[in-house]
């Protein structure tokens, strides 16, 4: 396996990014704690990712939204959903592998039986008979939920060229996802080509579907990268069921000063303000 | 929709006759009248999403439903931090009315995506000084999402004051956008306002 190369070399980088940002402060930013040494960088990716979004991808969108049945809404299945369904149910046996790893067997026994069944009579996943019909929708999992169930601390905030928002614990993550899904053991190299064309268009698709709200956030906030990190951050860690802290505006009023009151815990009080 | 009204009015005199029994406090909010608050503005919300008029009526509506159920004073002080401290009445008045109609428009926006969903209150609980209200938004082929409110009525009204969706809480993301635009317009909160009503 030539790939040992392949893998050796993002896992060591993966790991020492990893590391590196250990020595940051982070800061308390609109309710939300933000550990963003890289900023510089990370907003030069950004513009970046912006513009590609722009240019290459919402015309794609756009095009999968107006030939895929996007304003369809019978049962009819679209072209766009068709490839959404098919890439996400790919997905699944590298979950499983996941919540194994994090010793919850529920959600790994969940994903295996949705495996199995929309792989099979949901004909190779373009119809979804397991969520639809027998009460089993996708258990979202990844490694890097793995990293923070064995304690990984969360890491500095980093935005990944044509990726997006994540965190050195969430881009580690990604890199040992693709080593650890069985389907790129069981699947040979053109299997894996396909597979993997799919899963990005599944991921297109979806952003096709979902595309006014991702242009809102990305074309129309006036900071669109610091929108885009606390957003990031504030659904990354309710997906990781790490405790927020509530803001309370009137809590903060109280307290009429500078400072993150009303931060002790993440709640935003904007009474206390 | 009058007759909607009608009852959540009865609805809050009968809950501020009932605060008024125990203790003699007024307006103490509980877990049910703040569940109550949220199934009542949200009612009002899906009747203006179904109707299907024009945008521009429909992001007015949302306006006025907003005005009638959220603290948008609080809301839009909160947004705008520690600026607010240093800015005269008069121009803080101003800038809230701007923030009003450009949430109305921004959310509502969003709203539009709601047509053929429905969200379910599922219950309410004390938290720190105020009250959460959860429930469980229902959407087209997408999986089902926690959306939380926090209602107080430290205004002196039973009102809510922040929204979090899937763990996204709208103040905090609020807060950023208004910051970020104060800073672009050199901390003057009056070209602030301007901006505001053309946004959103």
């Amino acid at each position: 396996m030539r790939s040992l190369y392949q893998i050796g070399l993002p896992l060591a980088f993966a790991f020492a990014t990893l590391t590196a940002g250990c020595a940051s402060k982070p800061v308390m930013q609109d309710g939300v704690l933000v550990n963003d040494p890289y900023e510089a960088q990370n907003r030069s990716v950004h513009n970046f990712n912006k513009s590609v979004d722009r240019n290459v991808i919402a015309p794609v969108g756009n095009l999968l939204r107006s030939g895929g049945g996007g304003e369809q809404r019978s049962d009819r299945i679209g072209a766009r959903d068709a490839v959404i369904n098919v890439g996400s149910n790919l997905s699944l046996p590298g979950k499983v592998v996941n919540s194994v790893l994090q010793g919850r067997p529920e959600p790994a026994i969940k994903n295996l039986f949705r495996f199995a069944v929309n792989s099979t009579i949901g004909i190779a996943g373009i119809f979804d008979p397991a969520g639809e019909g027998f009460g089993l929708p996708e258990q979202d999992t990844d490694f890097g939920e793995t990293l923070a169930v064995w304690g990984i601390p969360e890491g500095t905030y980093v935005e990944l060229p044509l990726i997006g928002p994540s965190t050195q614990r969430d881009a580690a993550g990604r890199v040992v996802d693709i080593f650890i899904d069985p389907l790129n053991h069981v699947l040979n190299r053109d299997e894996r080509m396909i597979a993997l064309g799919l899963r990005i268009g599944s991921k297109a698709g979806e952003r096709a579907r979902f595309g006014d709200t991702v242009d809102s956030i990305l074309q129309d906030s006036a900071d669109s990268y610091a929108q885009t990190r606390l957003i990031y951050l504030m659904h990354r860690r309710h997906e990781l069921g790490e405790t927020r802290a509530e803001i309370d505006p009137y809590a903060d009023a109280d307290a009429d000063a500078g400072s993150d009151v009303g931060a002790d815990e993440g709640v935003i009080d904007p009474y206390e303000e | 929709m009058r007759n909607d009204r009608r009852g959540f009015l009865t609805l809050l005199g009968g809950a501020a006759a009932l605060t008024l029994l125990p203790a003699g406090r007024a307006a103490a909010l509980d877990s049910d009248q703040a569940h109550a608050l949220i199934d009542t503005a949200l009612g009002e919300v899906y009747q203006v999403i179904n109707a299907g008029q024009p945008p521009e009526q429909m992001y007015e509506q949302f306006e006025d439903i907003f005005v009638r159920y959220a603290d948008v004073d609080v809301i839009a002080r909160s947004a705008l931090g520690p600026a607010a401290r240093q800015t005269d009445a008069s121009v803080l008045a101003a800038y809230t009315q701007a923030f009003q109609g450009y949430i109305g428009r921004k959310y509502g926006k969003r709203f539009r995506e709601f047509i053929g969903s429905r969200i379910e209150v599922t219950g309410a609980r004390p938290l720190k000084s105020f009250f959460a209200v959860t429930s469980v938004a229902y959407l087209n082929g997408r999986a089902p999402m926690e959306v939380e409110w926090h209602v107080s009525n430290r205004s002196g009204q039973d009102r809510f004051f922040n929204i979090i969706i899937e763990g996204v809480n709208m103040l905090a993301s609020e807060r950023a956008e208004v910051t970020a635009l104060l800073a672009r317009n050199q901390g003057d909160v009056t070209a602030l306002a301007a901006e505001l009503q053309q946004a959103g």
